[in-house]
Formats: C-alpha cells, structure tokens, sequence
C-alpha cells in the first residue's frame, strides 16, 4: 500500500492545494478543511479515492479528506450490507479510531498542560 | 465626504507607484512561493512519516485493510503531544498548510482548544468547546457522507 517516495510527493501535493486555497481564496482554514472533508467524501462516493490511496498509501491516507472518505464508506458498505438504515449506523464505522483518538489524547493533554498566559 | 474620497484615491495612486518601484527592484521570491515549497517540504515529510508508520503496522502483523487505524491514531497522538508541548505551533509558522491538511492539523486543533478552554474549567471549557475548530470538519463529513449514503442504497 503505497511507498515512501509516491507518500511524500502526493501528501505534499494535497498540502500545495491546501497552501494555495489558504493563500489565494478569502477563505477560512475552517471553510477550506471542510470543503477537503466534503471532496473526501465525494471522491469516496464515486470510489476514487480508495483507488488514490492504495496508489499513496500514507499520502492519500493523513490528508483531512480521508477523513470524509471513510464517513461516506462506513455509510454506504453498512447500507448495501443492512440495508437503507446502515447509513445511520455505519457512519462512524472507519473513523471512531480517529475520533475517539482525538478526543482521548486531547483530554489527556488538557489535563496534563495549561494554557499559556 | 467627497474629500475623503480624493485623499483615498490619492493614497491608491501612491501605492501603487511604490508598487510599481518596488517591482522594478530586484525583488526576494515572494512570499506565497515559498509558502507552497514549505506546505510541499513539510506535508510530504508528514505522509512520508506516516508510511513509516503504516509500514511499521503492515510488519507487526496488521491486516493491510486495518493498518490505516492504528496509523492515524498515532499521527494524532504525536502531533497531540507536540500541541501540549507548544512545538507545533512552532512548526506550524512555517509549515502551514503542511501541518493543517493533514490529520495532524485536525489533532491540532482539538488538543489546542481543550488546553486553551482549561481555563473555564474541564467540564464547560475542555469538554465543550474541544471541537470548537474541528467540528465543522465533522459536520460537513457526516452530511456529505449521508447524502453519499443515501444515494448508494437507493440507486446502486
């Protein structure tokens, strides 16, 4: 899955985008993180973006935009295997790992640092 | 009013002319070029990284379908860390988009708004406002993974 070499130039491309969007657009990082979530999702949808990372590995896999690509997996392989409800219930299917990551070494931070200032 | 106005045209014809002396010049790269290298250099050397990591999961046995997992969660953890530390931060300047794209961006604001909001106790502050950034990265996900869903189930 991947090699080193196709994980750097690819990953770096997904941050090119990003720099650029940043840079150019009058856009918040917030808007531009969430429009790479909803192109994630999109991509995933129509199967591409499996297709990128099998061919990136990590360079497909670490940008945001898998992020909405597993939430539109998780819904529609649940949908297909029980039916119209598994949207609801396969959602978080692919991404809990990241989610409850998030929030559990968040938590833990907070706990251990303070705010500065 | 009227006065306003001029002083501001004014104003406009003379910046523009600094522009245009300033253009003349020979003048350092500008900024947004190097922007993109540095969201190039350090977004690459995060995916490169977590390819180590993948790799590293792949070797101890993990099923190639569920390496990913174990992977961004210790991309999260890390870049976590370096949050709590104020290194990321740090890197962040430069690396801009570099660090945001990635899912160590997402990391970054999670662990940044839970230490920050610290101050108005865990349970209001840490509690609550921790997806006070990334949120919206969620929202968006989940309504456009619904409606991605959705279609799949009625017309596959």
């Amino acid at each position: 899955m991947g090699n080193y070499l196709m994980a750097f130039l690819i990953g770096g491309l997904f941050c090119v985008v990003g720099q650029l969007l940043f840079d150019l657009t009058p856009l918040t990082p917030g808007h531009i993180l969430s429009g790479f979530t909803v192109a994630g999702g999109i991509l995933g949808g129509l199967g591409v973006y499996d297709k990128l990372i099998e061919f990136a590995g990590a360079g497909a896999l670490l940008p945001i935009s898998s992020f909405g690509n597993s939430l539109a997996k998780g819904a529609m392989s649940e949908a297909a295997r029980s039916g119209i409800l598994g949207v609801l219930t396969g959602m978080f299917e692919l991404t809990s790992t990241g989610i409850t990551a998030a929030i559990i070494f968040a938590f833990f931070m907070a706990l251990v640092f303070n705010p500065k200032g | 009013m009227s006065q306003e106005k001029s002083d501001h045209n004014e104003e406009l014809l003379l910046d523009e002319k600094w522009l245009n002396d300033w253009n003349k010049q020979k003048k350092p790269r500008p900024p947004l070029f190097k922007n993109v290298v540095s969201a190039f250099l350090a977004g690459g050397t995060v995916c490169l990284l977590g390819q180590l990591i993948l790799n590293l999961f792949l070797y101890l046995g993990v099923p190639e379908k569920q390496a990913g997992n174990p992977t961004v969660a210790t991309v999260i953890f890390i870049a976590a860390i370096l949050t709590g530390l104020g290194v990321f931060d740090k890197i962040s300047r430069i690396a801009g988009a570099g660090l945001a794209v990635p899912v160590t961006g997402f990391a970054n604001s999670v662990t940044s708004m839970a230490i920050e909001f610290k101050r108005e106790g865990l349970v209001l502050g840490t509690g609550s406002k921790m997806f006070g950034l990334a949120g919206s990265v969620i929202v968006f996900g989940v309504v456009t993974a619904f409606i991605v869903g959705l279609i799949s189930a009625i017309a596959p």
